[in-house]
């Protein structure tokens, strides 16, 4: 590393237990890592690795048992509930696997939300900011649909929309090609390969797909709640050239 | 979080799922609706009763002479001779809380036409007599003040009288009878009044101008009583208070002297009067409040559900940022808004539906402003507590197990 980059992420040995009836469940057991500020990173691992709780810790639904883990500089282990809802507002962005629009409800308003929850910000600001974030996943024009008239991939690209109008330090995205046929999985990873590269947003991407992983700058494979690979990807693959080679199809 | 933010929020929630709203409302609709219906319809039959009794003649004052003990004998109170003239002109200028006033002096005695004759009495009061006791002419006409200053020798009959005096149906009207030796002409007929509350006959009674009565018939310049009328069933206390003050000092009457009059209402038909009324008012407040609590309970059951079915919705809304107090309010609001909204058009149903049973059914129907009013408080209270439980569970959902809920 020639300059010195901005830490988001600052792992340290990271722990979390569960109470189980008189078993403790020891689900994280010690994980240090730090993400330097542009980083595409995808955490991988089976299920029962420990993955799901390592997100939840990253999204600041859950707190570590014992370890630090400093977002953007606050460490979140002093922070209250609300505290912490404030942090989650302001600092991540959330895209999940199953979308988690509210239906019956504009693409638009559907973008609105988080800055709903930010009393700083007026309501003319936070129309611009939605408009805006819409153009960002190439949906200007649907302003006005509602979940159910949009196609997964592009309920998901509203749910991205979602996750960038905040302006977080980071992109949480959790299993969010799963839902995907691999078409629309290509055109999710172009996308987040674009914001990574073009706006230079920090993504973590979970997943358990290796393929998926194959386009992050970065990987981290978890197992039995310890990290057992943390590999860089000098060379990672463009979503955009894998779409370009596909066969064209009528739907699209 | 601001709360334009937060009513944003609920309005949106509540549009996006508008059956479910409607149907949460209607609990609420219903109850005031009907607390409005009921309270109109209540109040109307009051009212329609109130003036039924006051037909009665429940405004009615009487005045009669006092008892009195002479030399340790007591006797009877209209065997003494005080009310006059002077008392009934001091009262006229005097009272306030009375509208009309008539003397009353009454003679037994046969009433005779041609060959046939029947007992009855008379009774000589003045013009306003008939609106005292809500007597009205049936055929012809009432005497005039006119008639009273020259003692004219004209009678109303009342229909037991015609029956038996003029049996086959003759108009009596323009006939002259006897009343003991004195002639009498007829020039009207007392609608008929049946039985009072003690089985007297309303009706056996001949009516005419009081100096007629009191110098053809008595030969006296007393009255035997005072009638008067309060200027409404409530007023009537304040009237006896301020007739009874005027009379002592009409008759100067010293501090230390007792009332040589008695100041008399018909208490009884007034508490009739407010006792019906207080049953009415609490039968309705019972009804409406039964009525809003099943509307509250609405509230409650579809807001539980409402919490469960969005739980997924509830995890994505923390998960973006918004805090328990957050969501807490934006479930309150929800509640607080149907129940404002449902109160709004229960107001609207209430009043139509009361205007409905007016035009259907002939009820006499008062929309009254206090029960717009409290209903439409009771419903927003009702809002508030049903909505909070909720609300509460809303917001101690763990984010994380929101999230996952299928």
């Amino acid at each position: 590393m020639s300059k010195t980059v901005k830490k988001i992420l600052e792992i340290h040995d990271l722990k979390r237990e569960f109470q189980v009836g008189s078993e403790t469940v020891r689900a994280l057991k010690g994980i240090s890592f730090d993400v330097n500020a542009g980083e595409f990173v995808t955490i991988m691992g089976s299920s029962g690795s420990g993955k799901t709780t390592l997100l939840n810790i990253l999204g600041c639904l859950d707190k570590p048992t014992d370890g630090t883990y400093l977002l953007d500089n606050v460490d979140i282990k002093k922070l209250s509930r609300d505290e912490l809802a404030t942090l989650r507002n302001h600092k991540i962005g959330f895209v999940f696997q199953a979308y988690n629009l509210l239906p019956r409800t504009s693409a638009l308003e559907n973008v609105e939300l988080p800055l709903l929850y930010n009393k700083d910000i007026s309501s003319s600001e936070r129309r611009e900011r939605a408009i805006h974030a819409l153009e960002a996943v190439k949906l200007a024009d649907r302003h006005d649909h509602t979940p159910n008239q949009l196609s997964g991939g592009q309920q998901q690209r509203v749910a991205i929309a979602r996750a960038l109008v905040n302006e977080p330090v980071m992109i949480l995205a959790d299993e969010a090609t799963g839902n995907l046929d691999s078409r629309t999985s290509y055109e999710i990873m172009a996308l987040m390969q674009d914001l990574n590269q073009t706006q230079g947003k920090t993504i973590v991407f979970v997943t358990h797909e290796p393929d998926i992983a194959a386009f992050s700058s970065r990987t981290i494979t978890l197992k039995d709640g310890k990290i057992q690979k943390d590999t860089n990807n000098d060379n990672p693959k463009s979503a955009k050239e894998i779409l370009a080679g596909l066969p064209v199809t009528e739907d699209y | 979080m601001n709360i334009f933010n937060l009513i944003r929020i609920a309005f949106r929630a509540l549009l996006r799922n508008k059956l479910r709203a409607f149907l949460t409302m209607l609990g609420i609709i219903i109850g005031v609706g009907a607390v409005i219906a009921m309270v109109a319809i209540g109040q109307g039959s009051k009212e329609s009763i109130q003036s039924q009794l006051s037909s009665m003649g429940s405004n009615m004052i009487t005045v009669s002479p006092s008892s009195n003990i002479n030399g340790g004998v007591r006797i009877a109170g209209t065997s003494f001779q005080t009310l006059t003239e002077k008392d009934i002109k001091a009262l006229q200028r005097g009272a306030e809380n009375i509208t009309s006033i008539s003397p009353s002096v009454t003679s037994r005695g046969q009433a005779i036409n041609g060959a046939l004759n029947w007992p009855t009495q008379i009774q000589g009061v003045s013009p306003d007599y008939l609106d005292i006791r809500k007597l009205t002419v049936k055929d012809g006409i009432s005497f005039s003040n006119e008639n009273v200053t020259v003692s004219a020798k004209v009678c109303l009959l009342g229909q037991t009288v015609i029956d038996n005096i003029f049996p086959n149906g003759e108009n009596p009207i323009g006939k002259v009878i006897r009343f003991n030796r004195i002639p009498f002409q007829v020039i009207g007929i007392l609608s008929p009044k049946g039985q009072n509350a003690f089985g007297q006959d309303q009706d056996d009674i001949i009516i005419a101008p009081y100096t007629t009565v009191q110098k053809r018939i008595l030969a006296t310049i007393y009255y035997q009583n005072i009638y008067a009328s309060a200027a409404s069933a409530e007023s009537t206390d304040a009237a006896v208070s301020e007739m009874t003050e005027i009379l002592r000092d009409s008759h100067r009457l010293r501090d230390i002297e007792d009332n040589d009059f008695q100041v008399r209402t018909q208490a009884e038909l007034i508490n009739t009067l407010s006792s019906t009324s207080g049953l009415l008012t609490t039968l309705l407040t019972v009804i409406a409040g039964i009525s809003l609590v099943i509307g509250g309970i609405g509230i409650m059951n579809i807001m539980y559900v409402s919490v469960t079915e969005r739980t997924k919705e509830i995890g994505l809304r923390m998960s973006i940022g918004a805090r328990g107090i957050d969501i807490l309010m934006q479930f309150l609001i929800e509640a607080i808004i149907i129940s404002i909204i449902g109160g709004i058009i229960g107001v609207v149903v209430g009043i139509l539906s009361s205007h409905i049973v007016t035009l259907t059914l002939k009820w006499p129907t008062i929309i009254s402003e206090s029960s717009i009013v409290v209903s439409f408080i009771v419903c927003a209270i009702t809002g508030i507590f049903f909505g909070y439980y909720p609300a509460q569970k809303a917001s101690r959902l763990d984010p994380i197990e929101a999230l996952r809920y299928e």
